[in-house]
């Protein structure tokens, strides 16, 4: 049982998804070993090499790694891959870019969005948006993994682990990236978040959004996110969405306001431990996942708990 | 340039799907199929690469039971010239299906593959880029916006951060997200039309591919249900309901 865990980072510091994956790489047993693969990235190794449980840091250094395309990322895992019985990445949209081309080229299945190790073997993960389990059992060799990073907690560190040196493969030329728009928003990160206040289109506008879910969330130091109608909506940036094909969130308190809870973005929430609905229709949706619910008018409701809050 | 797009006959999207009792799957039995929906995009952006003079030819694959045939006729109402079904009835997964488009893509030569970036009922998000690893081709996941000059195609993507630019070689594999295109309605007279335009149907076995499954399905269970929540009257009740909970400070 040896383990082979994608880190995600941006050759600085360790996204967090990388710590939850490990979570999951525990429960299977064995040793793990931590692949960085960047530019100018050893504080990420060193990151890694401190987490509990590792026991090798990878670390590979290349230019073309510093923004790395999906082929040389494939290829450079494959590159190290021998020997390993279990190849795992957060099911980011690096981790969905990357691991089923490995997958592909080890000629065996992908298993993705694993939210339950139930043996070395057999796992579990959401399907048709969460409304069902598979539990699915790998004959292959080598069991290549995505992980969704809302099922498990992030690992702690406690550990030492010896950071080695890798060859770099070389650039493969297919593709390269050309350009980043990230959006910076000064709040925690919507994918790790505790608290995130989520808005639909109830809130009718761009200016309205922003002008009623900003102070909110920076009273509860949450992240912000959204439905897939308020981001089409132009309320907020797509990055934001919450849902069976934006983010899975699974925070400790999850407050959706203006929003009717459709299933495509229950899926996205409905693992939070407590989440609250403000919403002026009783009979949406959400009002039915939801621990509290407040009907009412969320124009008059949000700027009252911001101020209860206060 | 020709532009071959897979498309999957999935669960209706709006439809609850509801888990078998016995644990086997989820009951597909008098179950409104349609196209999975990021499979449309992906048609649609096809079509009016076609339409505005890049690609010469939309050729739409799709792989499955005899009944996918009804997926790839509304793909040619949407505007697809051709269509090509891998008729087999045993479960595919995506592996098997990126083999199968493999073995279409040798048959077909095509320089650009578009797929959906997911399939609405298992989720994997896997065929695309199983695909361009298999052909050795580049790839772009989770596309919102593309543009092809020459040899090289341009593509927004969807990522976690924001969005990120990335410049293809052809021939290429992109996956379509939601923001792509709103794909057009099927007219009456386009779905007439369609009728008429060319399917073929191959085997896996003409396409000399395996579809042994390589993961067993155990068990398909409901996820466990919240349990119900409750009423609050007004902000008051929910701070103090917050706090008792620990939730808030």
């Amino acid at each position: 049982m040896r383990v082979l865990l994608l880190a995600e980072h941006n050759n600085d510091t360790l996204d967090p998804a990388t710590r939850s994956a490990l979570t999951a790489a525990r429960q299977l047993g064995g040793d793990i070993d931590i692949l960085v693969i960047g530019d100018a990235c050893r504080p990420v190794a060193e990151n890694a090499s401190r987490l509990a449980g590792v026991s090798r840091v990878l670390w590979v250094e290349a230019a073309h790694f510093r923004e790395p395309a999906a082929e040389n990322l494939a290829s450079q895992v494959l590159a190290v891959a021998s020997g390993y019985s279990h190849v795992l990445a957060a099911a980011t949209s690096m981790g969905k870019s990357v691991m089923p081309r490995v997958a592909a080229v080890l000629d065996v299945a992908q298993i993705s969005e694993v939210i339950g190790v139930l043996g070395v073997d057999t796992f579990s993960r959401p399907i048709y948006a969460g409304n069902a389990t598979q539990t699915v059992q790998s004959f292959d060799p080598v069991k290549v993994i995505t992980v969704r990073v809302s099922a498990f907690d992030a690992s702690d560190e406690g550990g030492a682990a010896p950071i080695e040196p890798v060859e770099a493969v070389s650039d493969c030329g297919l593709s390269r990236v050309v350009g980043r728009q990230l959006t910076r928003t000064g709040r925690p990160e919507l994918g790790s978040a505790d608290v995130v206040v989520a808005g639909g289109r109830g809130l009718g506008s761009r200016e309205n959004f922003i002008a009623l879910l900003e102070p909110l969330a920076q009273e509860l130091d949450a992240a912000i996110g959204a439905t897939r109608a308020a981001v089409d909506a132009g309320f907020v940036s797509n990055d934001l969405q919450i849902g069976q094909t934006g983010k899975v969130v699974a925070p400790r308190l999850y407050i959706a306001v203006g929003l009717s809870g459709a299933i495509q973005h229950l899926a996205g929430m409905k693992d939070s431990q407590v989440i609250v609905a403000i919403n002026k229709d009783a009979d949406a949706p959400i009002l039915q996942v939801a621990d509290y619910g407040l009907v009412g008018d969320l124009f008059e409701i949000v700027p009252a708990l911001i101020d209860a809050l206060r | 340039m020709k532009i071959l797009v897979s498309v999957k006959r999935v669960v209706d999207y709006n439809v609850k799907v509801r888990v078998r009792a016995d644990g086997s799957g989820v009951e597909t039995a008098n179950v409104r199929m349609s196209m999975n929906p990021f499979d449309e995009i992906a048609v649609e952006e096809a079509v009016r690469l076609r339409e505005s003079g890049v690609a010469t030819e939309v050729v739409v694959v799709s792989a499955g039971a005899a009944q996918c045939q009804d997926t790839l006729r509304t793909a040619l109402a949407l505007g697809a010239d051709r269509a090509v079904l891998v008729e087999t009835g045993a479960e595919l997964q995506p592996l098997t299906v990126a083999k199968l488009l493999k073995a279409v893509c040798q048959r077909e030569q095509p320089k650009l593959v578009l797929c959906g970036k997911q399939a609405t009922d298992d989720d994997a998000s896997q065929t695309g880029p199983m695909l361009a690893a298999l052909l050795g081709w580049s790839q772009a996941t989770f596309a919102s916006k593309l543009t092809v000059s020459g040899d090289r195609l341009t593509v927004a993507r969807e990522v976690d951060g924001g969005l990120e630019t990335v410049e293809c070689l052809l021939p290429a594999i992109v996956t379509a997200d939601l923001r792509l295109n709103v794909p057009r309605y099927v007219t009456l007279p386009n779905i007439m039309k369609a009728k008429r335009k060319p399917l073929d149907t191959v085997t896996p076995e003409f396409l000399q591919v395996d579809v042994t499954p390589r993961l067993k399905t155990i068990q398909v269970c409901e996820p466990p249900a919240r349990a119900a929540g409750r009423r609050v009257a007004d902000v008051a009740e929910l701070v103090a309901a917050l706090s008792s909970r620990g939730v808030i400070a």
